[in-house]
């Protein structure tokens, strides 16, 4: 047994391990920080097979970003928690839920173990067309080119995530700032951090979403750079988050979309199809739509994270 | 010459996994937050900084060195903010005695 073998064997029994514990353990907020250390170790998975993109998203959104809406999430129920542990589930209950669950799991083992071998790919088909796109990192050419639908409506998706948690605003504070007012310890270390990490972080979050034409990396994972930065200022008290009323927010947070639209649709009469590129002007094109994704996203996430209006801005 | 770069590496990197080793035990058997943060912060830093110390004569180009070293920095700074943060929280919360 070679020493590469034994490591990946160890790390698919450590990720087998932290998933059954995140299921097991009673504690919401364990759980959750269960399911950051599970997004790591899977994004070391992926690096494993050879996937550093994948890696990459994993531990920005996987580990990330979901793991902190995961982290407000469990301290909002945290009064709850004890009344939802008294309402124990009854045998029949659990026994129902069981038979589910063992359901699920044996029609996805089912599925996984009938794919053919070696499975059906489409990979040699993207490599030979990347030359077209002009990009040279293969997985920004189907997620942008050959695949652009799906990314359009990811890209979709979290703004409806976003109006869906800004409609949980109460009735006096639609309108106004996300989150509570954090206020502003001068000597503190997170005020200290807040001054330090960001200009190291916003090159960082740039350098990532540029480099993601021809290397593993993108916009959704230097937008969540981005957006922890921006997180990491407003947490130490040093900004506030925008009102949500402000237009040149509710701008960004559309141009994304808008942009990849427009670029999809001209590709109807340029390039004969909805989303199709005119011939040259590829490259173009997709760097068009990811500048223009880039402040949705950073935007869209930090205030995922940041949460329902709470106030009206202090006048 | 790339012999004794080998052996520096396994040395260095042995030595911070050690530190690691020690950091867990101390997570696990002191008795209190502040102690057990205390052997957490230590770990990373020492373990990592060892580790990191023993990978910069097997890097492929001087930019992996800066690399390298800036991790080790972030983490650095990471875990003293975070240990910071949470020695407060744990201080506050202390029971009175």
């Amino acid at each position: 047994m070679t020493l590469a073998l034994a490591v990946d064997i160890s790390l698919a029994l450590l990720v087998l391990a932290v998933a059954g514990w995140i299921i097991a353990v009673r504690d919401t907020f364990g759980a959750v920080i269960g399911f950051v250390a599970y997004g790591l170790l899977l994004a070391l998975v992926w690096i494993r097979l050879a996937a550093p993109d994948v890696a990459l998203t994993e531990a920005a959104i996987g580990g990330g970003l979901t793991g902190a809406l995961l982290i407000g999430a469990a301290a909002r129920l945290r009064g709850t928690e004890a009344a939802a542990r008294a309402e124990y589930p009854g045998a029949l209950t659990r026994m129902l839920a069981a038979i589910l669950a063992v359901t699920v799991t044996a029609a996805l083992a089912i599925g996984v173990l009938a794919l053919p071998d070696p499975a059906p790919t489409l990979a040699p088909a993207a490599t030979a067309s990347l030359a077209m796109t002009g990009v040279g990192n293969p997985v920004t050419a189907v997620l942008l080119a050959f695949r652009a639908m799906d990314t359009l409506l990811e890209a979709i998706v979290v703004l409806l995530a976003l109006l869906g948690v800004w409609s949980l605003a109460p009735d006096r504070a639609w309108g106004g700032c996300p989150g509570p007012r954090r206020l502003v310890d001068p000597d503190g270390v997170l005020a200290y951090l807040a001054r330090l990490l960001p200009p190291i972080g916003i090159i960082v979050g740039l350098y990532i979403f540029w480099i993601g034409a021809d290397l593993p990396g993108g916009k959704f994972q230097g937008a969540t750079i981005l957006a922890a930065m921006w997180l990491l200022v407003i947490w130490a008290g040093l900004a506030d988050t925008p009102p949500i009323s402000r237009t040149w927010l509710r701008i960004l947070l559309v141009i994304g979309p808008l942009v990849f639209i427009a670029i999809g649709f001209a590709g109807a009469i340029t390039a004969g199809a909805v989303l199709a590129y005119p011939e040259g002007y590829a490259k173009p094109l997709i760097v068009a739509i990811e500048i223009a994704l880039m402040p949705t996203l950073v935007l869209t996430l930090a205030l995922l994270v940041a949460g329902a209006p709470q106030r009206m801005p202090l006048q | 010459m790339s012999l004794v770069l080998d052996i520096f590496t396994i040395v260095a990197v042995s030595a911070g996994a050690f530190f690691f080793l020690a950091g867990t035990v101390g997570l696990l058997r002191f008795p209190d937050t502040l102690t057990r943060l205390h052997a957490l912060t230590k770990a990373d830093n020492l373990g990592l900084g060892l580790v990191v110390l023993g990978l910069l004569p097997q890097a492929q180009q001087p930019f992996d060195v800066i690399k390298l070293i800036a991790i080790w920095l972030f983490a650095l700074l990471a875990g003293a903010t975070v240990g910071q943060l949470m020695a407060r929280v744990a201080r506050r919360e202390r029971p009175t005695p």
